[in-house]
């Protein structure tokens, strides 16, 4: 049985011992720029805040984990680098990357840190994670969001890495590291910038009959009825029109997240090494909660008595949960 | 001299479209290197490979490098197969869109699609030295980092090609979005995407043209247009121009490429012509200028 | 928690009137007191606010008589409490329920949880929301508990009855 780490979101020094007291296995975090896929105003770690926060959390047993996992333009790889030696220095346990360049510059610099794939190199099948385990030494992989259960198991058979998934949280559409849809509206990339519907193009307008409408760079992303749930205003989250849909439908997805806490069984069974959590631009009262509930539900799970899963729907966009891809392949 | 490519076909268009296609672009297109294959979407292959042979034999015929491009997402045992087979093959050349193909080819030599981020000096470098002969580079690339890549590119032996017409592909999905307006998923799709040769428009709510979708593909509602911009690509090392085949005349569209690059034709003449052959589809180059992807920057050319 | 026609729902004394002003000129002390107090306590909140240390907030909570007026620049500290009919033209607006607004504030309820489900409405400047946000979810403690604190047993007294009060709606 793997040991089904439990590996957490943090965007702030307070988040990160948030998730570190409430039983996180690791924490993920990201420095403040584009080196991270969660380059969000407010967010994030000065060189200086990670140190001290390596220290709280090596010294409570918990692992940190540094995402470099965006794309550097050409000319701009040296702030990368610069990140990556500024965490090997720090002691970072891990660097989640997805760019090769990146990644070899890791290999053949830090050798000593372990190398962990992140989900934006979008790496879904056997022969894919191999590429990068034989090249670079990658140690994990943080899978898709698109694999069912059964073929998550296949996988696992076939690679000489562990495997992470994703338990809750945001539940992206598209697949990781691929996807321009912000740049397409905002002229800031996903990729190259780490950001995804930027706050500073996003507007929400409150009309009279108590309806909200969301808007990306100027163009309407969805409106919700008086009583309706929002969403995120994310252009895969939107609500368009089609030739033979006339009325506004979800054409990607409904505002929904992810949150498989009925599969943990199954996924430890699949061979899943760590489970982790979504959410590095939520606050503290969400790491609190989602954090110790599945701590509690994977400790439950070891010791072999039925989980406990507390009740995360208010924390879910849309107040709406989905097992999407790993329950069925009809998802697809 | 610069080269014009005609990149793989992204539609689900039929076996019957696809060859009348090629036999004009064999016979009449300016285009010096054609990219066949199926790379969105495993379930349309079997429409059209058994056509490819002949194909491909027709445009060598008609002096056009063939190039085979391997699939963008590779998930299924049978996207997985399909993969490992184009990377067994010693010719034509490869297009490889996904690492997975990158692992079956080794370090035999194969070409590096625009799916594959090769953002950077540091990968283009680490994929040269893995085999790579020749890198296209992301859509959304800025002007700036393409001409950083491109110089370095060079440096190492590689063909540098960067797209300049067509829909530009913004995301990927393991879901099927034209079977999902239809009410169906992946499985069943019954193939609805062929009845949108140039993709299935979507608009805001509030009626603004915005998305193309294309089954799992995501595209943008506008063509990415770098004829003016195609002067300064070439200067900046860039040695191949791709064009993305749309519903459109690609014939003529090739010809005022082909035009402005042996300077036969005039900027002004060139831009009218080719907004003849589009019609009403809007272009877009704000990705080349670091802005908003749709945007259309007037008079930034320098030639 | 409350629902989101709880939002829309005003009192008819919300836009102004003598009552807002007078409460107004009551609160407008305890106000300048926390907010110096806070900024000297929790001095790395105006880093992560960045470039918006100068954005005017406009903090509404729907069920009190005023709104609450936000300028986080630490040379000049503006936090005032203003009728609805006088309120400056914000770069953000930040709408809720008074007890909602604190937890938010305290971390104690996600920010965008409360977003999805409607009970929080932000218009205006999104990205300065989102700093602000950011800024406050990295304090430790509670503001709530520190303000009370600096009005003793009677500041206890009175955020236990808050709280109380909307535990039980």
């Amino acid at each position: 049985m793997s040991l089904a780490e439990l590996i957490c979101p943090a965007g702030t020094p307070a988040a990160l011992r948030t998730a570190v007291d409430a039983g996180a296995d690791a924490v993920y975090c990201g420095f403040q720029d584009a080196t991270n896929a969660r380059n969000f105003p407010g967010l994030n770690f000065t060189p200086e805040e990670l140190a001290e926060a390596v220290v709280y959390a090596h010294a409570k047993g918990t692992k940190v984990l540094l995402a470099l996992n965006t794309y550097p333009p050409a000319g701009k790889v040296d702030l990368w680098r610069q990140a990556a030696d500024t965490g090997a220095r720090i002691g970072v346990d891990a660097f989640i990357v997805a760019d090769m360049g990146v990644a070899e510059y890791i290999a053949r610099t830090h050798p000593g840190v372990r190398l962990h794939l992140s989900v934006q190199a979008a790496a879904s099948s056997p022969e894919a994670i191999r590429y990068y385990c034989e090249h670079f030494g990658v140690k994990r992989i943080v899978l898709p969001r698109i694999l069912t259960i059964p073929e998550i198991r296949a996988i696992r058979k076939e690679i000489p890495c562990e495997i992470e998934t994703f338990i809750f949280g945001n539940h992206g559409l598209m697949v990781e590291g691929r996807c321009s849809l912000t740049n397409y509206l905002t002229g800031q990339s996903t990729n190259m910038d780490g950001v995804c519907s930027p706050a500073s193009d996003v507007e929400y307008t409150r009309h009279a009959d108590g309806s909200m409408s969301s808007q990306l760079a100027g163009f309407t992303i969805d409106c919700f009825g008086p009583e309706e749930k929002a969403g995120y205003p994310t252009i895969c989250k939107g609500r368009y029109t089609a030739p033979h849909r006339s009325e506004g439908y979800y054409a990607f997805e409904e505002p929904v997240s992810l949150n498989l806490s009925r599969l943990l069984p199954e996924l430890i069974d699949a061979g899943v090494h760590a489970f982790k959590i979504e959410g590095r631009q939520r606050s503290k009262s969400y790491v609190r909660g989602v954090v110790s509930a599945f701590r509690r539900a994977v400790d439950d799970i070891r010791e072999g008595r039925p989980a406990d899963i507390a009740d995360l729907i208010a924390l879910t966009e849309g107040q709406k949960q989905t097992q999407g891809a790993f329950e069925t392949k009809k998802w697809r | 001299m610069t080269k014009l490519t005609l990149g793989p076909i992204a539609y689900h268009w039929s076996a019957e479209k696809r060859r009348d296609f090629f036999a004009r672009i064999a016979d009449e297109a300016a285009v010096d290197e054609v990219y066949l294959g199926e790379v969105i979407c495993s379930k349309r292959a079997p429409f059209h490979e058994a056509d490819l042979p002949v194909t491909i034999e027709r445009l060598e015929r008609a002096g056009k490098t063939v190039i085979l491009s391997t699939l963008a997402e590779v998930m299924l045992k049978r996207e997985r197969k399909a993969t490992e087979d184009l990377a067994a093959m010693h010719a034509p050349e490869i297009e490889i869109n996904n690492a997975a193909g990158l692992y079956a080819r080794g370090r035999r030599a194969h070409r590096i699609g625009p799916f594959m981020n090769a953002y950077n000096e540091a990968t283009i470098d680490w994929m040269a030295r893995q085999g790579a002969t020749h890198v296209c580079l992301p859509t959304e690339l800025p002007g700036e980092a393409i001409a950083t890549a491109a110089r370095n590119a060079r440096q190492l032996g590689l063909g540098v090609e960067v797209q300049v017409f067509g829909r530009a592909s913004l995301a990927v999905s393991a879901r099927c979005y034209h079977a999902r307006a239809h009410g169906r998923t992946k499985d069943n799709c019954q193939f609805v995407c062929e009845g949108d040769p140039d993709g299935m428009p979507l608009r805001t709510t509030d009626d603004n043209p915005i998305l193309r979708v294309n089954g799992i593909q995501t595209q943008s509602e506008s063509y990415v247009d770098l004829l003016p911009e195609t002067g300064r690509l070439v200067a900046d090392g860039v040695t191949h121009l791709r064009l993305q085949p749309q519903a459109v005349d690609m014939v003529g569209v090739a010809a005022v490429f082909r035009g402005v690059l042996d300077r036969a034709l005039g900027m002004e003449e060139a831009e009218a012509r080719l907004r003849e052959i589009c019609a009403d589809t809007p272009f877009s180059n704000g990705f080349y200028y670091g802005q908003a992807g749709y945007r259309r920057i007037a008079n930034a050319a320098s030639h | 928690m409350a629902t989101s026609s709880d939002i829309s729902h005003r009192p008819s004394w919300r836009n102004g009137g003598v009552v807002s002003r007078l409460a107004c000129a009551t609160v407008q002390p305890l106000l300048s007191r926390v907010v110096r107090r806070i900024a000297a306590r929790h001095t790395s909140l105006f880093a992560r606010l960045g470039p918006h240390q100068g954005t005017d907030y406009l903090i509404d909570p729907v069920e009190l008589p005023f709104a609450l007026h936000l300028r986080p620049d630490p040379k000049n500290l503006l936090f005032r409490a203003v009728p609805r009919d006088a309120m400056p033209r914000g770069g953000a607006v930040i709408r809720g329920r008074f007890l909602l607004l604190l937890e938010l504030i305290d971390s104690e309820e996600d920010g965008d949880a409360a977003f999805f489900s409607r009970d929080l409405e932000v218009t205006g400047d999104t990205e300065a929301v989102v700093r602000l946000r950011n800024a406050l979810d990295d304090m430790d403690g509670s503001i709530a508990d520190e303000t009370a604190e600096m009005f003793g047993p009677p500041g206890r007294a009175v955020l236990a009855r808050l709280r109380r009060s909307y535990g039980n709606s």
